[in-house]
């Protein structure tokens, strides 16, 4: 059974630390379509998470398509990883690998790409305002 | 299974301008709330805000000064053990009878409730590893703080009061203490108002948030919506208060900016009129402790707090 956990340091609400894993799961070939996700009740329990916190990870993940409940058994995945990532975020991933290519080779480090990418997205959020 | 089948627009708890006062003292004042059933709430505030006054006239131990209380519609002048029957609680040091056996406490819990679950609370206990033939004091600080949790869910009332119910054990036996609150809440309709010091804890447990102090109320409502409504404005050091859009809840300033928590809305139209302003989204603790720094005076007279204390359209409890 699959199981989730939670960073409470992260600064992401749990919501959507839930919503993540599962996303990143399917991509990652760890969830597969039919797979069911524990009940509300197994995951506040095993996490001390509030269980309202839990059916709106499960409703966004509905939502998105990723999963389905079936009254009386479940949440189940609904999803493959190709829908996990639609077709457009898969473009966007392939050229992100060339870039991370290249700046792998241009001597970046982990953090000096996490810091580039910060510095970004600062800049064009300036300019939008 | 429902525990509460009160319906669901009756609240678990309403008070209106509610008030305690202790000689000259006000130990809460015009304290104006309501927690929908179902939800996790979270009470936050320091020593001496008023937190165990205003939970104390829930359960019943205290009278209200003025104003009124009521718990799924049981107002504070409603028969007292129709009152009790709503509440189930636990105090912060575990009150239990040192020289009971576990088992004694059940029977005490049994005589002394109508409506008490002794298969729950043995089903608890055995799931625990908790002998009922233990005496109390015997027991290890966590075992306690589950016996007396278990005490309060066997009573099988819709609302669950706990003040400071992890503020003495280690981190293993908090964590464990607090899985079980969230199972039982689980799948129930079970209503817990939680009190804590402890605000990186909370956002895990809490649905719903109230922030006292001084005695009075300076934010409730459901957390992500709270959250919401926030933002965190970083601008040029050398704006004025008066330049700033609304009242801010809290301000720091750094040598050449100063970051200040003001309203959502106000606080987008300016950032979209000054350049160089930036507004970014705000976390649960960062909202917490903002409005736990505040000056307290400002609570009664500020329209931001007012604003934000009024249950918006979208407060309804989360239906499981």
């Amino acid at each position: 059974m699959f199981r989730f956990r939670l960073d409470g340091s992260s600064g992401v609400p749990p919501y959507l630390q839930l919503v993540h894993q599962v996303r990143q799961s399917l991509l990652l070939g760890y969830l597969e379509e039919g797979d069911r996700l524990p009940t509300v009740k197994d995951v506040a329990a095993d996490l001390a998470i509030n269980p309202n916190t839990v059916v709106k990870a499960y409703r966004q993940l509905e939502h998105e398509g990723l999963a389905g409940g079936r009254p009386g058994q479940g949440t189940f995945i609904t999803a493959t990883s190709s829908t996990a990532l639609p077709e457009e975020q898969q473009v966007l991933r392939a050229s992100l690998e060339e870039w991370l290519r290249a700046a792998e080779e241009a001597g970046l480090d982990e953090e000096a790409v996490t810091a580039l990418i910060a510095v970004a997205r600062q800049d064009m959020k300036k300019e939008k305002v | 299974m429902t525990q509460n089948d009160t319906g669901g627009n009756i609240p678990a708890l309403r008070t209106d301008r509610l008030g305690r006062r202790y000689g000259r003292v006000w130990g809460l004042r015009n304290c104006t709330l309501e927690v929908p059933a179902g939800v996790i709430a979270g009470l936050v505030g320091p020593n001496g805000a008023g937190k165990t006054t205003l939970l104390e006239m829930i359960i019943g131990l205290l009278q209200p000064t003025e104003g009124q209380l009521s718990v799924f519609g049981e107002t504070s002048h409603a028969p007292m053990a129709a009152r009790l029957a709503q509440v189930g609680y636990v105090a912060q040091d575990h009150p239990l009878y040192r020289d009971f056996s576990v088992g004694d406490m059940f029977h005490l819990g049994r005589a002394m409730n109508p409506s008490w679950d002794q298969k729950l609370a043995l089903a608890r206990t055995d799931a625990l590893d908790i002998p009922l033939k233990r005496k109390v004091k015997s027991l290890s600080g966590g075992q306690r703080a589950q016996v007396s949790l278990t005490m309060a869910l066997a009573k099988r009332a819709p609302l669950l009061v706990l003040d400071e119910p992890v503020s003495s054990l280690d981190p293993v036996a908090r964590l464990e203490f607090m899985r079980e609150v969230m199972a039982a809440a689980a799948g129930t309709g079970l209503t817990v108002i939680i009190a804590s010091h402890v605000v990186s804890e909370l956002e895990r447990f809490c649905d719903w948030l109230i922030v006292l102090t001084g005695g009075h109320v300076q934010l409730a409502g459901p957390a992500d919506n709270l959250i919401a409504a926030h933002r965190l404005l970083t601008v040029p050091r050398a704006t004025t208060d008066a330049e700033l859009p609304g009242l801010p809840v809290h301000r720091t300033d750094s040598d050449r900016h100063s970051s200040v928590l003001v309203r959502a809305d106000p606080g987008r139209r300016a950032v979209q009129e000054r350049p160089g302003w930036q507004a970014d989204p705000v976390g649960f603790e960062q909202l917490v402790m903002a409005y736990l720094q505040r000056p307290s005076k400002s609570a009664a007279r500020d329209d931001t707090a007012q604003a934000a204390a009024r249950p918006g359209p979208n407060t309804k409890a989360v239906t499981r």
